[in-house]
């Protein structure tokens, strides 16, 4: 299974976390589509905790993090 | 009146009580900008980097930058420079609020105390007018009680900035706070504000303005039309900050495995959902919080129990959280709301306290010397208690935890337990998964510190491009021009926040406006690079040596254990070298050509 986490206002409307059967999935933009959510919404998308692009592949047992705009400090 | 400012410096000897009107030399300000620039340059040339910082030689400099209370975003900050007691180096603690802006509406630049009062005193500003008074019977207050009670006395619409009960007590964690939960919180700075029996400092101006030291407020506010285009249209500074607040990274940073937990013993925090920005909206959270002039919003007031207060930054709740294996929020925000009471630094008070825990852990404090608070990982009752002991201590290790972990692990015989830098704790984002912040950290000129020179942004947040945060190239280039630029906006008088929307160009097209300059963004650049040397130069005077510009060896020597970044180390053998190749210094400090190219001519001797 593939693990999706949303943060931050990315939650609204939707779950906290998301499981996905690889086959359904190719890349991380599939996950976005499936989920409604717009490509510019997005600002931090990590694999594994890796930063990628909406057109990575995405393996069986891989975390995906979506985040919006944050930061700080 | 010129270059956005009123030519007005009060110096106040508390040994004698006199205050002095001086004359701001135009010409330096030009050169070093303002605020922490400025600061620095006064102190140095007033030779303060050989004095004891607790004692009445040393100076408390106030100071405020051109844009400090002017129409621009964030504009209300000011920075309080001096030797700090804790690094024994410089110290500059930037805070926000309104304080900073009323002692710019009130026809002051800058502050600069010095001596030791004979009884506690603090002094009363309201205008051009400038008085002493004794302080004694609020002695022991909280900083929020105080700041009612003095309102109270001089007026709703005056400002207190203050020192609670560990200042008075000089703790080396001491902060300064102002408009009951801002502070200047780091190095220190509260204990030499004690050490001169200087309590507060309240200003109440009538004249709210100080567009008439502008060059010209119309093109100020023309040059402010423009870069809020740049706040609005950016995810983070237009609703991010004020959604989240800066709790927003607990998750982000966990999710890089760069949250150090334990005392830095790793790297990955398993609760971190429970201690993130999101819960803390969900559960606590009351509104979001301003300070002047801030289109941002990120502070957080949030209930206490029946309390309404100002709410923990994400670097407390890392420190209480996860640092000290904690994952219950509301000790979170009670311990930062004792912090804010008491007066104390919330990044090293928490990291002083999970140094202790370690100590413990490796059974160097025993239970027997906890006094009935056991120093263990997560014990919310503990975390408490000990927060109320550093702020007020009594016994030896009470004053030992409030003095900062460096002095702690030391005494107990285990140095390396302490992640300092220049003994002031790191705060919250693990330097071996993100190589570029440990350069930040190693060569910061006020020891272990984020807002020295954020490369999170670009390593992590992807601001203004991303990073990948594992390896070492470029990252020497990417801190200098991070140094520079935050030296920069330090010494303009607004918050280092507006740069995730806001480059040099924009600091630039502000500064000009305001002070009639017309500089280019390379030269403003250069601005901050002379104010990153003259910082150097005054540790150097102060006794620093090339091995202070260090990581703790666990960082170099011991992998992270989980998490996604486990096997990783910092890499501060490649980086520090390209780094001090960037910057023109030779052994960690500037060579006698970098120091002429700046024109820091009167630190050649040094």
């Amino acid at each position: 299974m593939v693990e999706v986490r949303l943060f931050a206002n990315l939650r609204k409307g939707r779950e906290k976390v998301y499981f996905m059967e690889p086959d359904t999935i190719t890349t991380v933009q599939d996950i976005m589509d499936r989920l409604n959510i717009p490509r510019e919404e997005v600002n931090i998308l990590l694999i594994n905790g890796f930063h990628q692009k909406p057109e990575t592949k995405v393996n069986d047992e891989d975390i995906v993090s979506l985040f919006p705009a944050v930061g700080g400090g | 009146m010129a270059y956005a400012y009123h030519e007005k410096i009060a110096r106040i000897n508390l040994t004698t009580g006199t205050v002095t009107v001086e004359k701001l030399d135009t010409d330096v300000a030009k050169k070093f900008i303002g605020g922490r620039g400025l600061g620095t340059k006064i102190i140095y040339d007033e030779g303060c980097a050989t004095v004891d910082p607790l004692s009445p030689e040393n100076k408390l400099v106030y100071i405020t930058g051109p844009l400090t209370g002017a129409t621009a975003p964030s504009s209300g900050r000011y920075m309080v420079v001096t030797k700090s007691p804790l690094t024994g180096m410089i110290a500059s603690s930037n805070s926000g609020g309104i304080w900073g802006a009323k002692l710019k509406y009130a026809g002051w630049d800058a502050l600069i105390v010095e001596g030791e009062a004979p009884e506690w005193t603090y002094i009363n500003i309201v205008d051009d007018k400038i008085e002493l008074l004794n302080a004694e019977e609020y002695l022991g207050m909280f900083s929020e009680a105080l700041d009612d009670t003095l309102k109270e006395k001089h007026g709703k619409d005056a400002s207190v900035l203050s020192i609670g009960m560990a200042g008075e007590k000089q703790s080396l964690l001491a902060c300064i706070m102002n408009d009951k939960d801002r502070a200047a919180g780091r190095s220190g700075v509260g204990a030499v504000m004690g050490s001169k029996k200087l309590k507060a400092i309240v200003v109440r101006p009538t004249n709210r303005n100080a567009d008439e030291t502008l060059a010209s407020a119309e093109a100020l506010k023309e040059a402010n039309k423009d870069v809020m285009v740049n706040i609005k249209e950016n995810g983070l500074t237009s609703s991010g900050l004020r959604e989240l607040g800066t709790a927003c990274l607990v998750n982000v940073i966990n999710s890089v495995g760069a949250l150090p937990v334990r005392n830095w013993q790793d790297s990955h925090f398993e609760q971190a959902e429970d201690i993130s920005g999101e819960t803390l909206a969900e559960k606590y959270l009351v509104r979001a919080g301003a300070c002047h002039r801030c289109p941002i919003a990120c502070a957080r007031v949030i209930k206490v129990g029946e309390k309404v207060v100002g709410g923990p930054e994400y670097e407390p709740i890392w420190a209480y959280g996860a640092n000290c294996g904690n994952n219950d929020l509301e000790v979170i925000n009670e311990c930062n709301m004792l912090c804010n009471e008491y007066g104390l630094d919330a990044i090293s008070t928490p990291c002083t306290i999970a140094a202790a825990m370690e100590l413990y852990q490796r059974g160097a404090i025993k239970e027997e010397d906890c006094a009935g608070a056991p120093l263990e990982w997560g014990n919310g009752d503990s975390l408490r208690e000990w927060v109320k002991r550093m702020g007020n201590p009594e016994t030896e290790l009470d004053y030992l935890m409030s003095s900062g972990s460096a002095r702690l692990c030391e005494h107990f015989g285990m140095p390396e337990v302490s992640m300092s830098v220049k003994k002031q704790e790191m705060p919250a984002y693990d330097a071996r998964a993100i190589q570029g912040i440990g350069v930040t950290y190693a060569t910061s000129n006020r020891g272990g510190c984020h807002v020295r020179g954020y490369t999170i942004a670009p390593e992590v947040v992807g601001l203004p491009v991303q990073l990948d945060r594992t390896v070492t190239n470029e990252k020497a280039f990417w801190v200098k021009t991070f140094q520079d630029l935050t030296a920069v906006i330090d010494s303009l008088g607004m918050c280092l926040f507006t740069s995730f929307a806001l480059g040099a160009p924009e600091y630039t097209k502000l500064l000009n406006a305001a002070c009639g300059t017309d500089y280019t963004p390379e030269q403003v650049l250069e601005l901050g690079e002379r104010i990153y040397n003259i910082e150097r130069m005054f540790n150097k005077a102060a006794g620093m040596k090339p091995e202070d510009d260090r990581l703790p060896k666990r960082l170099l020597t011991e992998p992270v254990v989980s998490g996604p970044s486990k096997g990783m180390t910092s890499k501060l053998e490649v980086t520090l070298p390209e780094y001090y190749e960037v910057r023109g210094w030779d052994n960690a400090f500037p060579t006698e050509e970098t120091l002429k190219r700046l024109g820091l001519d009167e630190c050649i001797a040094n």
